[in-house]
């Protein structure tokens, strides 16, 4: 056993200004097997990559390949080491031919120029050896990403890889596509090379994989065959959970979630906040149907990358569907974009707070009347003496730490962050608000408070679409929780059903 | 599916454009089509071809370069004026030139790349400094008179027709073709247009992004400063106003040659359909004693409709 | 929320902030504006001990006459067209089209001020015109096609000084300047309240533009969009039309510098009007502490920069430096400038303060 071991990673440290992504992290790979590195977001998995592949420095641990200890420092000396990585976002050019992209910057030549017969050659070598047939001489972007991926591959592989590490290679590719990279990961598993398989979509790992190692928090949680570790086990670890307790935990929030699932029936008669039928933007989510009433917060539970995001950005318009209508107020929407959303009075808190939420230049006032600035017309300026009273009320009421109202928000931190986006759109008294992982990168105290403040929104009669990879805070915070799995709608729990462990079944149950 | 890949799309367009008009012109105009008329397309824009090759580099890089035509401009009043003034020796004088020229591409790749200044402004500030300089040098144009230059003057190449190109249009063909090995048979060229199409993944890959960004501005400089001495050697004066807002008739060109501003797709061939285009267009205007304003506006909406074009192209 | 004795606390806390809060605004302030006001003292400061013949100011016939009235003149149009690229530069972009604009807006007037008889009231609705088309042109390429703003401008910094000379039939039309043009030879020649009134029009411009802008949420939309333009987008800012609105701003700019300079010098010389101002704007506005990147900007900051820039070379000038050689500390204070913006090169120099420490 000892002897097929090909990498050996012992007790890996780093940490970034503010976090130590890992605090210890084991991991080993043998030769001629796919391995899966799983976790939820922060568990270290793309750290740990990172570390591997050079372009992280290590704080501490032992790194070793083939028995030896490395120290790659750069991607080039991994990749001279024999460690090979394919990235999600295909990492090649796209106006350059399929055999320029396995040749770039190491192109066979011939009297100092370019032999391009030799480069044509060995990319046929190269793609024949993946078991794949197509023609060398197109452009790259004229294949599908699926192609594009095993392009990559070849390129990988080109060099005397060793270790090839596929992090999230599948998350575009439609089910065929998945087949036929598979079809090549086994290929070279025979051929003797240790793959690293990083993806969230369960199936995919228990399919092809031999072994998994779970990550959570930057430390290891364990490593295990994957046939003797059921699946509702394995998202308990990676949630950081035992199987056993989360069935017991339910027991006092049912009582809770019963006398609200008999409020929302006595209301049922009413009109729908928002609805959609058959919903869907193609690659991103399969259709999908979804109901909101007034004063009902529906929670979107699922692994990372099973649609959650995806469905709050449809519903804000900030991505165009495919197919499907979607209804506001009884009235049926096309055209969705978030100015029309913002006047139908919805709002939107992203996932990717920097990107798509508060501007960090701008100060906290600014940031908190934006929205309900842009609503007016030009010159219809709040006075700045009713801007600076939203901002202090709203300051005041959810508590944002910030030395003063002009302080750029980038300079506070993640949660009073996010409380500054809920006060641009609080003061729009919306009538439906999504949060995208409201809770993702602040602190339990911060949590807590939204937590409780979502809580009251629902009081005061707002409708609230609540995304969380925390499973807990989902079944505490809502009263109807849609379950995602692998982009798709796969049920929904309300009532007594709405316990950790159903949507955790639910995730956790495999095709068909 | 589609019988023209997308990328060719440009280049073919530039190759329409350029034997519609150069045959509409034949038509129109007599005399037109003659080599007489071909030579002169060559050897008027011999200096703008060199510069045009050097920008085609630093676009298909995914860069841009506006101090050309203040290098061209102090290239050329340099060398007129140790020449003539301080009665240097003609080679010692381009070599001094060619390597100002050569360490100022490189100056300003190195502050581009290094401390990921915005090239547009780097090289603004090369526009100022250069022009600048000129102006230090020597304030009017000073003539060249040099048996070097008048032999040089004398190099005459028979095309046919009764037609001949000069020594500057032979520099810039000859540069043409080392230009076409250098973008499609080495590894250099091939990580130019790697950097250009994903500069991202170029890094990922493990190019020497860094080095050949530079190596690119480096380049560009060195051919700049070229153009300014082929410059002398065409009109055997140099000043310090040449070239002014060459820059701009040099992306012109390379654009309308179908490469795309953002870098990664291109040719130098062409680019030398983008020049002739330009050429034929002045000619035409010429022929037709049509104001000059007119091709520079022709030129403008050649520019809009290659980019728009372009936009349409790559927008998926 | 859950603790009833927090709110009391941060009601507190909140109090003395009210004291930091102007404290702050003060500092955000002077750090934007400190260097560009620094650099012009210290020029003011060498000039007033080595030139001081550039403090004088003499009365002429009611109208002061003297270096620094000079600087405030000639500095004009600088300061003109950086009020409009400050705007279009907050939002992420860049004009390069201004100085060609210029040269049609002044094309335009001397047309109809010679050709016609329709005299300074159609010049100003036909130079607004030029604006609109301009501005929109550059416009809906950037906030439309996505096209990036240096090249989208670059198609009408080319075709422009084209139009511009077809325009005049590529002479130099001279513009008399006898009474009946008397309006149009104000605009660039006149004095009022004794000084030139070129300066009463940008002072004008920058006080209407910067009351404008802060008074409404046009300031803060722009400066949303440029420093996030996705955020903003999911804000409900309508970002293209922000975007469009900044460029007809721009050539709005450029018109009326177009109209200052051809009437200062009588004619529309297309082939010299407004050539390089386009960077002399861009100079004036990073200089003045406004970041090519986007985001807060500075119509104060690019005032001082503009005038910080004529100072300069009017001092150049008294020293005997051509005007054509004027480019060589330009481009040495721009590069300066973007490298002291540069994070790399800051920890650079903070790495060689370090070792020298060690040392």
């Amino acid at each position: 056993m000892a002897e097929s071991e090909l990498l050996e990673i012992r007790d890996l440290r780093k940490g970034f200004p503010g976090v130590q992504a890992l605090a210890g992290a084991d991991f080993r790979v043998r030769r001629g097997e796919v391995h899966a590195l799983m976790g939820e977001n922060g568990a270290g998995k793309s750290t740990l990559i990172k570390v591997l592949t050079g372009v992280h420095e290590r704080d501490g641990g032992e790194v070793r390949l083939d028995g030896k200890s490395i120290h790659p420092r750069a991607p080039v000396q991994a990749e001279a080491l024999g460690i090979s990585t394919v990235f999600q976002e295909v990492n090649l050019i796209p106006n350059l031919t399929v055999a320029e992209n396995i040749a770039l910057g190491r192109q066979p030549r011939r009297f100092g120029l370019v032999d391009w017969r030799a480069v044509r050659r060995s990319a046929r070598t190269a793609i024949e050896r993946l078991g794949l047939s197509l023609d060398v001489n197109r452009e790259l972007c004229s294949y599908s990403v699926a192609t594009q991926q095993m392009i990559a591959i070849a390129r990988a592989i080109d060099l005397d890889a060793k270790l090839l590490i596929l992090d999230e290679p599948t998350s575009s590719l439609d089910e065929k596509e998945v087949e036929e990279l598979f079809a090549v990961m086994d290929r070279l598993r025979n051929q003797g090379l240790g793959i690293v398989f990083v993806s969230h979509f369960l199936d995919q790992v228990y399919q092809i994989c031999d072994r998994i190692t779970v990550l959570r928090g930057g430390q290891h949680v364990g490593e295990y065959v994957t046939s003797e570790l059921p699946r509702i086990e394995l998202i308990a670890k990676m949630l950081g959970k035992e199987a056993s307790d989360v069935e017991s935990m339910e027991a006092a929030t049912a009582a809770a979630h019963h006398q609200d699932a008999a409020a929302i029936s006595n209301e049922s008669d009413e009109q729908p906040v928002l609805q959609t039928k058959q919903y869907t933007r193609r690659g991103a989510i399969q259709p999908f149907d979804l109901t909101v009433r007034k004063g009902e917060v529906v929670g979107l539970a699922g692994l990372l990358g099973s649609g959650r995001t995806e469905i709050a950005r449809l519903l804000f318009g900030l991505d165009s569907p495919t197919d499907g209508t979607l209804t506001v107020d009884g009235v049926e929407r096309s055209g969705w974009t978030p100015r029309r959303a913002i006047d139908s009075g919805i709002a939107f808190c992203p996932e990717d707070r920097k990107v798509n939420g508060v501007i960090a230049e701008l100060s906290v006032r600014e940031n908190i009347v934006l929205a309900m600035q842009a609503s007016r017309s030009l010159l219809r300026t709040l006075p700045m003496k009713k801007q600076l009273a939203l901002a202090r009320h709203y300051i005041d009421a959810l508590q944002i730490k910030t030395p003063s109202t002009e302080t750029a928000v980038g300079t506070l931190s993640g949660g009073n962050q996010q409380k500054v986006l809920l006060a641009r759109w609080l003061v729009m008294n919306p009538k439906l608000i999504i949060l995208d992982e409201p809770t993702r990168g602040i602190d339990v105290g911060a949590k807590a408070e939204i937590e409780s403040l979502v809580a009251s929104l629902r009081r005061d009669g707002m409708s609230v679409v609540f995304v969380s990879s925390e499973l807990d805070e989902v079944v505490r915070a809502c009263q109807l929780v849609v379950v995602l799995r692998d982009q798709k709608v796969v049920g929904e729990v309300s009532g007594d059903d709405l316990q950790e462990h159903r949507i955790m079944e639910m995730i956790a149950s495999s095709h068909d | 599916m589609k019988l023209i890949p997308k990328k060719w799309i440009p280049l073919l367009t530039t190759a329409a454009v350029f034997v519609f008009l150069f045959s509409a012109a034949s038509m129109r105009f007599e005399g037109f089509a003659s080599m007489y008329v071909v030579a002169d397309l060559f050897s008027e824009n011999a200096f703008l071809g060199i510069t045009a090759i050097g920008m085609t580099l630093v676009i298909l890089s995914g860069g841009i370069d506006l101090s050309v035509g203040s290098v061209i401009g102090f290239t050329s009043i340099l060398v007129a004026t140790l020449i003539t003034d301080h009665q240097m020796s003609p080679v010692f004088v381009w070599s001094i030139a060619l390597a100002l020229g050569t360490v100022f591409g490189a100056l300003m790749g190195a502050l581009i790349h290094v401390y990921r200044l915005p090239a547009f402004l780097v090289t603004l500030g090369g526009l100022f400094l250069a022009r600048g300089m000129a102006f230090y040098v020597k304030p009017e144009a000073v003539q060249i008179d040099h048996p070097v230059y008048d032999r040089l003057g004398d190099i005459a190449i028979p095309i046919g027709g009764g037609a001949e190109l000069g020594i500057a249009p032979l520099i810039f063909l000859v540069l043409f073709m080392i230009a076409l090995v250098v973008a499609h048979y080495t590894r250099f060229g091939r990580n130019v247009y790697a950097i250009g199409g994903d500069e991202e993944s170029a890094v990922l890959m493990c190019l020497p992004v860094g080095r050949t960004k530079v190596c690119v501005y480096t380049i560009n400089g060195f051919l700049s400063a070229l153009a300014g001495i082929t410059m002398t050697l065409y009109m055997d004066s140099g000043n310090p106003i040449n070239a002014t807002a060459l820059e701009l008739d040099a992306i012109a060109v390379v654009v309308i040659g179908g490469t795309l501003l953002t870098g990664g797709v291109g040719y130098i061939a062409g680019t030398m359909l983008g020049l002739l285009i330009y050429a034929t267009i002045y000619q035409i205007t010429f022929f037709a004693s049509l104001r000059s304003s007119i091709a520079t506006i022709a030129i403008g909406v050649l520019l809009l409709g290659f980019i728009v074009l372009q936009k349409m192209i790559h927008r998926d | 929320m859950t603790d009833h004795s927090v709110p009391s606390t941060t009601a507190e806390a909140i109090q003395p902030s009210e004291a930091s809060n102007r404290i702050s605004v003060i500092r955000l302030m002077g750090s934007r504006l400190v260097w560009p006001l620094v650099s012009l003292a210290v020029v003011l400061v060498f000039n007033a001990i080595f030139i001081p013949s550039f403090f004088a100011v003499e009365v002429r016939d009611g109208a002061f006459y003297g270096s620094l009235i000079d600087v405030l003149n000639r500095g004009s149009i600088g300061i003109i067209l950086a009020m409009g690229m400050t705007l279009v530069i907050a939002t992420g972009g860049v004009d390069l089209s201004v100085g060609s604009v210029m040269a049609i807006s002044g094309a335009v007037a001397a047309l109809i001020l010679t050709e016609t008889q329709l005299g300074m009231w159609a010049v100003l609705p036909c130079a607004l015109l030029v604006a609109v088309l301009a501005g929109a042109m550059n416009g809906v390429l950037v906030a439309y096609l996505k096209i990036q703003p240096i090249i989208a401008t670059l198609i009408l910094m080319v075709s422009g000084r084209g139009i511009a000379k077809f325009i005049t039939g590529e002479k130099i039309i001279t513009i008399g300047d006898d009474s009946y043009n008397y309006f149009f030879d104000f605009i660039g020649k006149g004095h009022l309240f004794g000084l030139p009134f070129t300066v009463t029009i940008f002072l004008s411009l920058f006080v209407v533009t910067g009351l404008f802008v802060r008074m409404t949420s046009l300031g803060l939309f722009i400066e949303s969009v440029g420093a996030n333009e996705t955020a903003s987008r999911a804000s409900g800012i309508a970002d293209k039309w922000i975007k469009i609105a900044v460029y007809i701003f721009a050539a709005f700019c450029a018109v009326i510098a177009g109209l200052i300079d051809s009437s200062n010098i009588n004619a529309a010389d297309t082939m010299n009007a407004g050539v390089f101002t386009e960077l002399d704007a861009i100079f004036a506005v990073v200089v003045g502490g406004t970041a090519l990147t986007g985001g807060r900007f500075s119509l104060t900051g690019s005032l001082i920069g503009a005038v910080l820039l004529q100072t300069l070379m009017t001092t150049l000038y008294t020293y005997g430096v051509p005007s054509d050689v004027a480019p060589v500390p330009k481009a040495i204070v721009i590069v300066a400038v973007c490298l002291l913006q540069s994070q790399v090169f800051r920890t650079h120099v903070r790495r060689l303060f370090g070792k020298g420490a060690k040392r």
